[in-house]
């Protein structure tokens, strides 16, 4: 007799799997995408995952607005992307059907639930004919299951109303999918003890969901095999599994401990960079302090008043909550002050897109405050790359004393891999250093600069120091106003010189693939998983492809001029319509071709490898 | 304990040296003197004092003060403020503000700085005009007002800074006058003892574009019939000779005259403490011509001060987790070990 622990199916050894969860924004596909996730993950899977939902908290129910889906892409192999079509689909409704059905792979597995194919859902969903009858899906391994009706016998007896009885249907749903792939239950099983164990009957109903679903598709017949996605070779270490948003806050946490500062976090709430907020209020003990602010104007000047009295200020948001920013990341150049400023980009213009990734606020971060007004820009590649890009520009901050920009995007802030814990020690610190009181009367001089220009970071408190700041034009090193035609035009080009030096203090750009060739990929930010996979199989196959992805924008690195030239052609994929590309054609002379796609969805691989393989021809 | 007495500073230490730059005739420079007076005796050093503000002529003043200064941008000062106390307590923090900074561009700051109650002073110079841009109307530009920006008059309702002071929930609301010096220097005084926020009033001439705006508040002969001082638990009494007194009506304030069958027990009596904004907000609702128009402290009551609450949960996360270490946030969570 079968039984949760041992199968008497025959079992498929796979290399990679993508799954995808999609149902209501109510029926909890983030919380079963996450699941399965965080199980990959302890298996010894390489994992890559995609939460896409709504803007909606809860749009009609059955309706497409509400449909919300989780992807996980899990694998054998390292993997950079959460995949580009899915293997199996988990739809808990006829809308999360229709709107999901098009990644599906001909023959993959299609689960439904088939109790929610009613009158109602599949003329919401803009069905005529159930498409459970009319043999349109005859091209997938349909499993047409009655999860509603199933899940509230496996929790009957427990005393729950038939309404939250249902809310069990995704641990149902995800016990289905665990036993498909081979995952087990207990890491799940501990998740319902933590997060319900006050509730005992709400916490056995979720448990016997989950196992309902594991023996569903064990014991029935409807399913001939298992499959079964083996650990990775990832570099040996210690790992977790993380999102962008969690590793840039806990980089902040890391980063302020470096340098022997506190944290003061102002931000006013704004989707997808919330999360860094939530995620950084939890930490008071390592002394940061949360500011929700009343608006983002007060945000970043909150955090420029912190950092003008020696905390690491930082504030976050997304493009809108940047553009209000804006004459705040002015003052913060003109009074050259440490500062740490997060955009988690989302769709645009104006409120756009927001639960959707785009990479379109780039010339906003170079470019978007009055005057002559540089900052360094720096941007993540992934998940658990936005701990490294937190830690690489507060050390730019504070050696250059400048506001930096931190590009991340929806995708990656919500997307999670797992992450190789850096060793402690390893993590040495950033020298932060105060001016001491003058000791012979000396006067001291606040735009005094070092060999680097940064001025003094001299803080209140300190006897003898006492000094004036603020956004109209500084005098050269004493810092007192000055309208003087000659000194705004040294003043301006300081500041240029200054961010520019950054380029000098920074790693040289470094190239993925053949040091020359035909075709050279340059991208930024999160499409890296999608870019680097296409060139890795091009470079299998024998092509001349190479790819350069920038995380300094602003200055570019000091080669990449050089490094351009050595490709035929260059190739510029990115989620706007060409700003880098403008970027480096303005700074290279470069004929760089684009590869543009604004949909508020990452690139798949296939359209990456087909554009560069256009190129190659 | 250190045996080295404290320096005595006076007034002129806490001048910097920068040239003032209002123009002559300012009621600026009132302030500033009386400001630089009530620094030295509080006594807090120079070096932990620091003053924010934001734009128009009053946000200069943090040139002319030899602390540490914050010239900010245009109405955000309060926000300026609320990072240098949240961040370090132990500062002690003035925001300089005027009518357009505080109330149109920044309303939304002040409001929130009030209501936090922050252990910061906020001192509003109100000329009822936009100076620093040359004449345009203010928020607080009465109904009808001929200027630069409104050749046919001013038809926008006016607002009362003490009046959304208190709707703000502020725990401290004071008036004063720019030429009324010592009356000045005790609301300062007042202002920068008071824990909280503690918010500030001063009617500021602006001789260039505004000559007069409070001629009937200074004026010698005038004064006392259009002004009245309030002080905690005293009957309000004004008049050139102290006979006439405001009363309660029902919930209205009305101007009898003492005597002919009215004593000083049917009046009014100003408390300052009263749990209650009613009476502040209905002494910041009399004004001119119809009323003598309040000076002093209208309210003074404590409650919870956001800097203080804030650190105290960074201390009560300390106490209770210990302090942070990189090694327990990095293995947060589930983790796994690769061989």
């Amino acid at each position: 007799m079968a039984t949760t622990t041992e199968t008497s199916k025959a079992v498929v050894d796979l290399v990679s799997a993508t799954v995808r969860f999609c149902g209501d924004s109510g029926d909890g596909m983030q919380l079963a995408g996450t699941q399965m996730t965080n199980t990959s993950a302890l298996v010894g899977n390489d994992i890559a995952t995609f939460p896409d939902f709504p803007a909606e908290i809860r749009a009609p129910r059955g309706t497409k607005a509400g449909v919300s889906g989780f992807q996980l892409h899990f694998a054998a192999t390292e993997i950079f992307t959460p995949g580009d079509q899915v293997d199996a689909l988990v739809a808990m409704n006829p809308a999360a059907l229709v709107t999901n059905l098009s990644d599906l792979v001909p023959g993959g597995i299609l689960v439904v639930n088939k109790d929610a194919f009613d009158a109602k859902g599949l003329e919401q969903a803009g069905y005529k004919v159930s498409p459970l009858e009319d043999g349109s899906l005859d091209a997938y391994q349909l499993f047409s299951i009655e999860m509603t009706r199933l899940n509230r016998l496996a929790v009957d007896g427990l005393g729950l109303s038939q309404k939250e009885a249902d809310r069990c249907r995704n641990f149902y749903a995800m016990g289905l999918a665990f036993w498909l792939y081979d995952r087990p239950l207990e890491p799940t099983l501990r998740y319902i003890d933590e997060k319900f164990g006050k509730n005992p009957n709400v916490a056995e109903a979720n448990r016997r969901a989950l196992r309902a679903g594991y023996n569903y598709g064990d014991t029935t017949e409807a399913f001939s095999s298992q499959f079964r996605v083996s650990r990775a070779d990832l570099p040996a270490g210690k790992y977790r599994n993380i999102t962008g948003n969690q590793a840039m806050a806990i980089g902040l946490v890391v980063a302020a401990k470096r340098s022997n500062c506190e944290v003061f976090y102002g931000s006013y709430p704004i989707t997808p960079a919330s999360d860094i907020l939530h995620e950084l209020s939890r930490h008071k003990n390592f002394g940061v302090r949360t500011f929700q602010a009343e608006d983002e104007i007060a945000a970043v000047t909150s955090a420029i008043g912190a950092a003008f009295v020696g905390a690491m200020g930082v504030t976050g948001s997304s493009g809108p909550g940047i553009a209000l920013k804006g004459e705040g990341l002015g003052l913060a150049v003109m009074t050259e002050l440490p500062l740490l400023v997060i955009n988690v980009q989302r769709g645009g213009p104006s409120t756009g897109l927001p639960t959707k990734t785009e990479q379109a606020d780039l010339l906003q971060a170079l470019f978007g405050r009055n005057g002559e007004c540089p900052m360094p820009v720096i941007a993540a590649r992934s998940p658990a790359d936005c701990f490294d890009v937190v830690q690489e520009a507060w050390r730019i901050a504070t050696r250059f004393m400048t506001p930096v920009m931190i590009l991340s995007d929806g995708y990656l802030a919500n997307g999670s891999e797992p992450w190789r814990l850096p060793a402690v020690d390893s993590l040495e610190p950033i020298p932060v250093t105060h001016p001491a009181a003058p000791t012979n009367g000396e006067v001291f001089h606040p735009y005094a600069r070092d060999e680097r220009l940064a001025r003094p970071w001299a803080l209140p408190g300190t006897p003898g120091l006492m000094h004036r700041i603020g956004g109209l034009e500084k005098q050269d090193i004493t810092g007192n106003v000055n309208y003087e035609p000659e000194n705004h035009q040294k003043m301006v080009l300081l500041r240029a010189k200054k961010t520019a030096l950054v380029a000098q203090d920074v790693p040289e750009q470094t190239v993925d693939g053949p040091d020359a060739g035909d075709v050279l990929v340059v991208g930024w930010g999160g499409t890296y998983g999608a870019l680097a996979t296409a060139v890795r199989r091009l470079n299998s196959k024998g092509h001349k492809v190479a790819h350069a992805h920038l995380r300094y924008l602003n200055p570019l690195p000091r080669n990449l001029g050089e490094i351009l030239s050595r490709y035929k052609k260059v190739l510029v994929p990115e989620l706007n319509l060409g700003q880098l590309r403008m970027v480096l054609r303005a700074e290279y002379l470069v004929d760089a071709i684009g590869l543009n796609k604004v949909k508020g969805k990452p690139f798949s691989v296939n359209e990456v490898e087909a554009k560069i393989v256009e190129l190659l021809k | 304990m250190s045996t080295d007495a404290l320096p005595v500073l006076t007034a002129n230490d806490f001048a910097s040296d920068q040239d003032v730059r209002w123009c002559p005739g300012c009621g600026d420079y009132s302030i500033l003197a009386q400001m630089k007076k009530v620094l030295a005796t509080v006594g807090t050093p120079r070096e932990k004092t620091v003053f924010v503000s934001g734009i128009g002529c009053s946000s200069r003043f943090p040139y002319y003060v030899d602390t540490y200064g914050f010239h900010s941008i245009h109405g955000r000062a309060p926000a300026i403020a609320t990072g240098v106390k949240g961040a370090r307590p132990d500062l002690t923090v003035w925001v300089i503000t005027g009518d357009g900074d505080a109330l149109s561009i920044g309303g939304n700051h002040l409001m929130h700085a009030i209501r936090r109650n922050l252990d910061i002073n906020i001192v509003l110079f109100n000329n009822r005009i936009y100076g620093l841009t040359k004449g345009q109307y203010s928020p607080t530009s009465p109904l009808g007002k001929i200027n630069k920006s409104a050749p046919m008059g001013v038809i926008d309702n006016p607002l009362h800074p003490l009046s959304i002071a208190i709707g703000c929930e502020a725990t401290f609301v004071a008036r004063s006058i720019d030429v009324n010096i010592k009356h000045l220097s005790m609301v300062l005084q007042r202002a920068a003892e008071h824990k909280g926020t503690s918010f500030v009033e001063v009617y500021q001439n602006c001789n260039v574009f505004n000559d007069g705006a409070f001629e009937y508040a200074t004026d010698r002969n005038s004064k006392a019939d259009t002004t009245i001082e309030i002080e905690h638990g005293k009957p309000l009494i004004f008049g050139k000779n102290r006979d006439k007194g405001i009363r309660l009506n029902g919930m209205e304030p009305e101007i009898v005259e003492l005597g002919k069958g009215i004593s000083v027990d049917d009046l009014l009596f100003h408390d300052e403490k009263a749990p209650e904004p009613s009476l502040a907000y209905l002494l910041s609702r009399m004004r001119h011509p119809e009323f003598p128009e309040p000076i002093g402290v209208f309210r003074a009551v404590d409650h919870p001060k956001y800097d203080e609450e804030l650190n105290k949960q960074i201390e009560t996360a300390r106490k209770n987790r210990g302090e942070g270490k990189i090694e327990d946030l990095l293995n947060a969570g589930e983790t796994w070990v690769i061989e």
